[in-house]
């Protein structure tokens, strides 16, 4: 049985064509994909993202333990609110899942995992966590009255107007969001009940991600579109973030890469040297295996993930493609063979499609960032 | 569900028309063009190919996917709509009018088995 969140009648409602989406019944659009990624570069956008999973994690030992678990390090997490993208690593160095946590104080935090991986992930934290005093308790609801009642939605606003828009809809918000720095969130309480609301987001874009009672997600939904905001779906979800340079999980990277390997070793932090986190020593001895860098379609022609890269240096793959609507024109992540100094910025390779070869350009991500192309 | 009854179909969603002059032109159907979302890049076949039934001869691609097409009779294509490679989204909003290529069958007795084979509006809408 497939799941959904609290806002599958709002997504029919809304005419959303509806798929599979790692065991969830998600929205791709809502009649036109590309429609939805200009909104969203250009004016105001809607997600329900509800399917990924918030993790709380409690106790005595909650920072000692992230210190171990992620590759990034939430000591540099001082101030309450503050968010961190941090990779979380198997023993030998490849990517369990990529996550977002969120501090409040040293004894609690709040994690937010990929939809598909959120089961392999808390099994996997739940054995790391022997030897430490902290709990970890999914967020995203359950079977029993417990977990229903507390169980959250996440939606996120982004785009260049959803600011002025979000306090349009929401005015007492204002006081505590105006001046909130991106990668930063704040709690809001509200009479249905307390909302987390982060500067944090997938496309880009300004804007702004919240999480809230299960309960009033649907009635949000709708007060926010009647404010001119756009529903959106995660067919404009994957070409905004592929634009802004950002990796999906599953499809850039998995547990047989690591950071290195697809653009993230800006996530690994070895400041502290006494820091042993899971993965550590397999990344001192491991080297990037590939170059992780964008590609630009120079002919007419779509890319897709695993066609086959042809360089001076060897074979290289495409690990996501799609159309640009920003650019109009095709763009991808890829993984080319690394050399003595890899394949230039600049330089020209061959992209098997069906039975040619089209000429790409090697670009350095991201290629669009608040509705510029940086190209 | 627009389904034209003067049309014929094919399970893989091509729509086929009889010409006058014996051609057959080719297009994909409304269902396809919505299964698909937003079109944004076609390939058509080369002019002079010639065809088999069911052979893989040109691909539609959406911001999503890429779909094979394939050539619901047999012949040699004898001209492609470029206009509409031009403008792909174009059968987006008006799949039937916006052709893809046509086919002059190589053979007219073999034609007329093969489109007798294809479904007609009420049989194609039973599939979907």
């Amino acid at each position: 049985m497939p799941e959904r969140t609290p806002l599958y009648a709002a997504h029919l409602a809304a005419g959303a064509r509806i798929v599979d989406f790692a065991g969830w019944e998600m929205p791709i659009h809502y009649g036109s994909q590309i429609e939805e990624h200009h909104a969203v570069r250009r004016d105001a956008g809607l997600f329900d993202v509800s399917h990924m999973c918030a993790l709380d994690l409690i106790g005595p030992d909650a920072t000692r333990f992230l210190r171990h678990l992620l590759a990034n390090d939430v000591a540099k997490l001082a101030t309450t609110g503050r968010a961190l993208y941090s990779c979380m690593l198997n023993e030998s160095g490849g990517v369990i899942d990529d996550l977002i946590v969120y501090f409040f104080t040293p004894t609690c935090y709040r994690l937010v995992v990929n939809a598909g991986t959120a089961e392999k992930d808390i099994t996997w934290m739940q054995a790391q966590l022997a030897g430490f005093d902290a709990k970890i308790t999914s967020r995203r609801g359950g079977e029993d009255e417990s977990e229903k009642k507390h169980a959250l939605a996440m939606l996120a606003v982004q785009g260049p107007q959803v600011r002025e828009r979000f306090w349009a809809a929401f005015p007492a918000s204002r006081a505590a969001t105006e001046s909130l720095a991106p990668f930063h969130a704040c709690e809001w309480p509200t009479d249905k009940g307390l909302w987390l609301i982060a500067r944090t987001g997938y496309t880009g874009e300004d804007g702004f991600e919240i999480t809230l009672p299960a309960s009033a997600a649907a009635e949000v939904w709708q007060k926010l579109i009647a404010t001119g905001i756009k529903p959106c779906g995660l067919g404009a979800r994957d070409t905004l973030r592929l634009e802004a340079g950002m990796n999906l999980y599953g499809q850039d990277m998995d547990e047989t890469t690591s950071p290195l390997d697809t653009g993230l070793a800006w996530t690994i932090d070895k400041q502290d040297a006494n820091r042993d986190f899971i993965g550590k020593s397999a990344l001192a001895t491991r080297r990037a295996a590939h170059q992780f860098i964008g590609l630009l379609l120079l002919e007419r022609g779509i890319l897709r993930a695993h066609q086959k890269v042809i360089t001076p240096l060897g074979e290289g793959e495409i690990t996501s493609g799609t159309f640009s609507p920003t650019l109009n024109q095709s763009i991808a992540f890829a993984r080319l063979p690394i050399g003595s100094i890899g394949v230039p910025l600049g330089s020209e390779v061959d992209v098997e499609i069906r039975d040619k070869r089209l000429k790409a350009r090697v670009v350095k991500p991201p290629f669009v960032r608040n509705g510029k192309s940086l190209l | 569900m627009n389904i034209p009854t003067h049309l014929k179909y094919a399970a893989s969603h091509e729509w086929s028309k009889a010409e006058s002059d014996g051609t057959i032109t080719v297009g994909i159907t409304d269902h396809a063009q919505e299964a698909l979302g937003d079109i944004v890049f076609l390939e058509l076949p080369v002019i002079g190919r010639v065809l088999k039934v069911g052979e893989e001869c040109a691909v539609v691609e959406s911001v999503k996917a890429a779909s094979d097409i394939y050539a619901p009779v047999s012949g040699e294509v004898i001209a492609i709509n470029q206009a509409v490679a031009d403008v792909p989204e174009s059968v987006n909003s008006s799949p039937y009018d916006n052709w893809l290529f046509r086919i002059k069958p190589s053979n007219p007795t073999e034609m007329a088995a093969q489109l007798s084979a294809l479904l007609d509006a009420d049989a194609y809408a039973a599939t979907l």
